[in-house]
């Protein structure tokens, strides 16, 4: 069983976002980064079906500047095999040009499984996954919170969460891309001898230059702005009976809102 | 090339709501645009629910319709949507981002090599091109996204828009698209319903939440009791769903899910960065906490200072007492 995991490293979840003065972008000085919380499930997802298929190899792919490799080897110490660091050169990708980096990096090696997040926590996107399951013409589950292997191990079913507590549940044989969602797993710790192993399991290095195809970007980011503060409101003061009469009216008559 | 595809979602024979909030959203901008609002419906037995969709703006309703997508399908779905585009030609291809908006979207936008901006809370026009401002970093950001491609593609944040019926309603006329469909590569294999009349709490326009200060499972009853009064979904922070208080569909947050009601009771929730991140575009925030300095009240437009347990079932008796009236 072959299984790649796509982490994208992104801003610690305390991170306090400021604006550039020209609204570019984010001001990126001091910024601790962290893997995406979703990748993480992705990452625990390929331990945990390689365990279960009894065997197989597990891949973790980042494309990004050379900080990222410190969020393949956290991968790397949780007990993925091997890593791949595709280089983003200084540059940065739209959903579209990244998946066709990625994409490139994928097709013919052969993968079964391809794990990624829902959504990276950054730009929030929740595009690189079906988009790659396009260029690689293999089907996806988007969102997922329940995977197991069929019982000749050349598949799974998949479980994914819809609008009103529904569920829609998929049997796909590989190769097939899936989203992870919180509720599929609790990503383990990395262990200290997890983590000193990490240190010599491969991370190959490749350029994203090699892997564009000349893929231009579909969309642009603009007028970065810090949504409007939120300003504290009313304290409703008085015996309990008052506050709970007095809430309920301001929501009536006030905020218009009941 | 000035019209606008709106994907229309529906389910149990109804048009979602959310679906006709973007309608009446479409319908403001086809109005900019001198263009056309279709709405596009992906499924079976569709044609009763098409019967009032002038109301809402549509000028024409395309019924793409075939027995094996009967149950959504990213593959058939995808080929249903592209057909529609290649036949339309719109400028502006809209959905919803709901599971299956987020499944099919970007599948769709990388078929046909087109920009998609995701989850956004607002579209406007500028100089007749799209601009969608989103949210980022779990909302600590905004941006707008504008488009390098004549198709230009969006999905939006449930509850971002009102719903405007239209005084004279037009007469949406009906188109079907035959499609060419065979065999589905991966058809879905079960549905399970969800609670019947349970709102998603992407959906909810009220929602009450609880935080680890519930203690139990069994207290969250108290906020499921005061949401049954006000028609309210209930959701949970963090810590409750990982203290076993509430299964984890529930979370409200930058790892859960990212809500936008126009009411938000938060009950005994200290209103930390990443519960914030999941909620803060809630047009109307409560808080009830006991603690005087706990940092959510610095966002709520109402806060209470006292002991959840006493003040929720008393806030029920008001509300049922002011809706009986
Ligand atoms: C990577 C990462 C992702 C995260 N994602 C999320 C997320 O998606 N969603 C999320 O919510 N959190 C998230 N968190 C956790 C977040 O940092 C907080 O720990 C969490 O939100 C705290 O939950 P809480 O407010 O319920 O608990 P606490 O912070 O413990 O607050 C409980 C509050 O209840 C009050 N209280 C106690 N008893 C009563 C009573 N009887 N009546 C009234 N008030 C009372 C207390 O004064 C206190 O303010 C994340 C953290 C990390 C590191
Ligand atoms: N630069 C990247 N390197 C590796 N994987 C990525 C990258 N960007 C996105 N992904 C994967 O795609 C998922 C969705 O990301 P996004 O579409 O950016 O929200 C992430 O959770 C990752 O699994």
């Amino acid at each position: 069983m072959k299984i790649a995991c796509l982490i994208k490293q992104v801003p610690d979840t305390e991170t306090r976002i400021r604006i550039k003065p020209d609204r570019s972008g984010i001001e990126e000085s001091d910024i601790k980064y962290i893997v995406s919380p979703y990748c993480e499930f992705a990452v625990e997802e390929a331990l945990r079906v390689k365990e279960k298929a009894g065997g197989g190899e597990a891949t973790v792919i980042s494309l990004g500047p050379d900080r990222v490799v410190e969020a393949i080897r956290t991968a790397l110490a949780m007990g993925i095999d091997k890593g791949i660091h595709i280089d983003s050169e200084g540059k940065s990708f739209d959903s579209y040009a990244t998946a066709v980096v990625l994409a490139n990096v994928l097709r013919d090696r052969g993968f079964d499984m391809i794990l990624c997040g829902k959504q990276a926590i950054d730009g929030d996107n929740g595009q690189v996954g079906p988009m790659i399951a396009e260029l690689l013409d293999i089907p996806q589950v988007m969102i997922i919170e329940r995977l197991e292997l069929t019982a000749d191990k050349k598949g799974v079913t998949a479980t994914r969460r819809v609008a009103g507590g529904g569920k829609e549940v998929y049997e796909i044989s590989f190769p097939a891309l899936f989203g992870c969602e919180k509720g599929l797993n609790v990503p383990r710790y990395a262990s200290l001898p997890g983590i000193m192993k990490a240190k010599t399991k491969p991370i190959e290095k490749l350029k994203s230059s090699d892997l564009l195809n000349g893929a231009l970007p579909l969309v642009q980011w603009a007028n970065y702005q810090l949504p409007p503060e939120r300003m504290a409101g009313k304290k409703i003061e008085g015996d309990l009976a008052y506050q709970a009469h007095e809430l309920v009216r301001l929501l009536r008559e006030e905020a218009k809102v009941i | 090339m000035s019209e606008i595809v709106v994907l229309c979602e529906h389910q149990n024979e109804k048009i979602k709501k959310t679906s006709l909030e973007l309608l009446s959203k479409a319908h403001d901008l086809a109005g900019q645009l001198s263009g056309k609002v279709i709405a596009l419906f992906i499924g079976t037995g569709m044609e009763p629910l098409v019967s009032e969709l002038g109301l809402y703006g549509a000028d024409s309703a395309v019924l793409a319709e075939h027995s094996l997508l009967d149950r959504y399908n990213t593959l058939g779905y995808a080929q249903a949507v592209c057909q529609a585009v290649e036949q339309f030609k719109p400028s502006i291809l809209l959905g919803t981002a709901s599971p299956l908006g987020k499944d099919l979207f970007p599948r769709v936008a990388a078929r046909l090599k087109t920009g998609l901006a995701s989850d956004c809370t607002d579209i406007r026009l500028e100089g007749g091109k799209l601009i969608a401002s989103r949210p980022v970093y779990s909302g600590k950001a905004f941006v707008d996204v504008v488009f390098n491609t004549p198709l230009q593609m969006a999905t939006t944040r449930p509850n971002s828009f009102p719903i405007k019926t239209l005084e004279t309603g037009k007469t949406a006329k009906v188109v079907r698209l035959n499609l060419n469909l065979s065999s589905l590569r991966c058809p879905m294999k079960e549905l399970g319903q969800g609670e019947t009349g349970r709102v998603d709490l992407t959906e909810a326009e009220i929602i009450v939440s609880g935080g680890r200060a519930m203690a139990n499972a069994d207290n969250f009853k108290i906020l499921r009791e005061m949401a049954q009064v006000i028609g309210a979904s209930v959701g949970a922070s963090r810590a409750a769903v990982d203290s076993g208080y509430a299964p984890h569909d529930m979370q409200v947050g930058q790892t859960g899910k990212v809500v936008n009601p126009k009411l938000y009771m938060a009950c005994g929730i200290s209103g930390a960065i990443q519960h914030l991140a999941g909620m803060r575009t809630s047009k109307v925030i409560v808080a009830i906490n006991k603690d005087p300095e706990a940092p959510i009240f610095g966002k709520a437009d109402y806060g209470i200072v006292g002991d959840l347990f006493t003040l929720v079932p008393l806030l029920t008796q008001e509300f049922k007492k002011l809706l009986a009236e």
